[in-house]
């Protein structure tokens, strides 16, 4: 096995042009497991973890620019406050150990569907930041999921950064699990409630080839908030409007059957989640009037 | 990379494990390896100060980084450290497989957390397992551990 340490942003973009079939390791958390159990034997790994760039985070242009390389960790500790929803299913991840070393980079270039960054990412129409030697481009979250642990990068790109607005209402997420800690999802869910846009986003994990945007579920309930001046009024809407939207959530999934859980009872948890993250974020907004 | 305050030559193969490392090329052999794919902590060691799984880490990856074992805490002949002084105190462990581990992560959750809660001492040491103690005693343990530090 060939080791690549590049100490710069632009090494590593070299590095990876130089040989597109380069594993790049960040955390580890995902890659290490697949190498120890010996489901994968990268013939080279470029290592990110000394690149201080990928570490760093900061405002453009309005959103919140983070680095491949910030942990979970972090994300809890310096952006709870900004990145709520984000912050919340970093808690999920994993153990402490894991949210140390573990990064949303990572996560985005494993591209599992059950990864607990995506739904957020999802939810708030995160954007992932890719570059080459060629250039960088941005690929909206809803279009970098391909398939199960595929994703829309070439091989000779590499992941820079995420860009996602700061939060401007109440953000949820929730995840179901055999326990708190070290689980992989049976199903997950983001919501983020933005009063200035109206706007009221969802992504789910774990329940189909990909993580997946809930759109009709989005227009629906942001309808039923618009025609009944529930952002003015500030009160809760109809408990046959939320059956219906939590419908709406569950038929967005595509869930298969495997040995964390069956179909149909992803799609029933999706429908409960939805309400229980939409009623959490509703109190909260009416609470800030 | 610098173990314990003794700084040592990096590792000669790329795939050594960080865990492998520290136990047959250092031979400091208190750091165990339980399950080799990240679920167990019982190789966890501190990284820069902060608790990480040493199976997930190539040692090439440490270095020019602090990593801190379970030899690291009390010297020979000196006093336990508050942590491993609470473990004994309190039970804290039967056959001792797991204890390297979960000594580690609480140390690194009272640097973080002086005084944790209940919960808060449950969420920090979830990513520990031990198969003979029900972590009754373990939980007490790191009460006692913070009332030490104190």
């Amino acid at each position: 096995m060939e080791f690549l340490q590049p100490a710069t942003w632009s090494e590593a973009l070299a590095m990876k042009a130089a040989k597109p079939e380069a594993v790049p390791i960040a955390g580890g958390t995902d890659l290490m497991v697949e190498i120890n159990l010996d489901h994968r034997r990268p013939a080279t790994i470029i290592d990110l973890t000394h690149i201080k760039e990928l570490t760093e985070w900061g405002m453009d242009d309005g959103r919140l620019r983070i680095g491949a390389g910030v942990t979970y960790a972090r994300i809890i500790d310096e952006l709870g406050d900004r990145l709520p929803g984000l912050a919340m299913a970093s808690r999920t991840v994993g153990s402490p150990q894991i949210r140390n070393r573990g990064t949303v980079g990572g996560n985005l270039g494993t591209a599992s569907p059950a990864g607990d960054a995506h739904p957020p990412l999802l939810a708030t129409e995160a954007i992932v930041e890719l570059a080459s030697t060629k250039g960088t481009r941005q690929v909206a979250a809803n279009e970098f999921f391909a398939g199960p642990k595929k994703n829309a990068m070439r091989a000779d790109e590499l992941i820079a950064a995420f860009l996602v607005e700061p939060a401007r209402g109440p953000q949820q997420f929730s995840k179901v699990g055999t326990r708190n800690a070290m689980v992989i999802a049976v199903c997950s869910l983001a919501l983020a409630v933005d009063p200035k846009r109206k706007h009221v986003g969802i992504g789910i994990g774990s329940a189909g080839p990909t993580p997946i945007r809930a759109a009709e579920a989005e227009t629906f309930i942001q309808e039923v908030l618009e025609e009944h001046r529930l952002w003015e009024r500030h009160v809760h809407c109809e408990p046959s409007a939320l059956k219906q939207f939590g419908e709406l959530v569950a038929a967005a999934a595509k869930p298969i059957d495997d040995v964390r859980g069956t179909a149909d009872y992803r799609r029933h948890a999706l429908a409960v989640l939805a309400r229980r993250t939409f009623r959490w974020a509703w109190d909260d907004y009416r609470k800030s009037k | 990379m610098n173990v314990n305050g003794v700084d040592h030559p990096a590792p000669t193969d790329p795939r050594r494990l960080l865990s492998d490392h520290i136990r047959h090329d250092i031979g400091l052999t208190g750091t165990h390896v339980g399950c080799e794919h990240g679920v167990c902590g019982c190789c966890t060691v501190l990284f820069d100060g902060a608790p990480v799984r040493s199976c997930l880490m190539l040692a090439i990856q440490a270095e020019g980084h602090q990593v801190t074992t379970i030899e690291g805490l009390a010297p020979d002949g000196a006093p336990l450290h508050p942590v491993q002084q609470a473990f004994h105190e309190t039970h804290g462990l039967q056959c001792g497989f797991c204890t390297p581990g979960f000594v580690m992560s609480v140390v690194g959750l009272l640097k973080q957390n002086p005084d944790p809660t209940p919960e808060e001492i449950d969420e920090g040491i979830s990513g520990n397992l031990c198969r003979c103690t029900g972590y009754a005693s373990i939980r007490r343990a790191v009460l006692r551990a913070a009332e030490l530090s104190r």
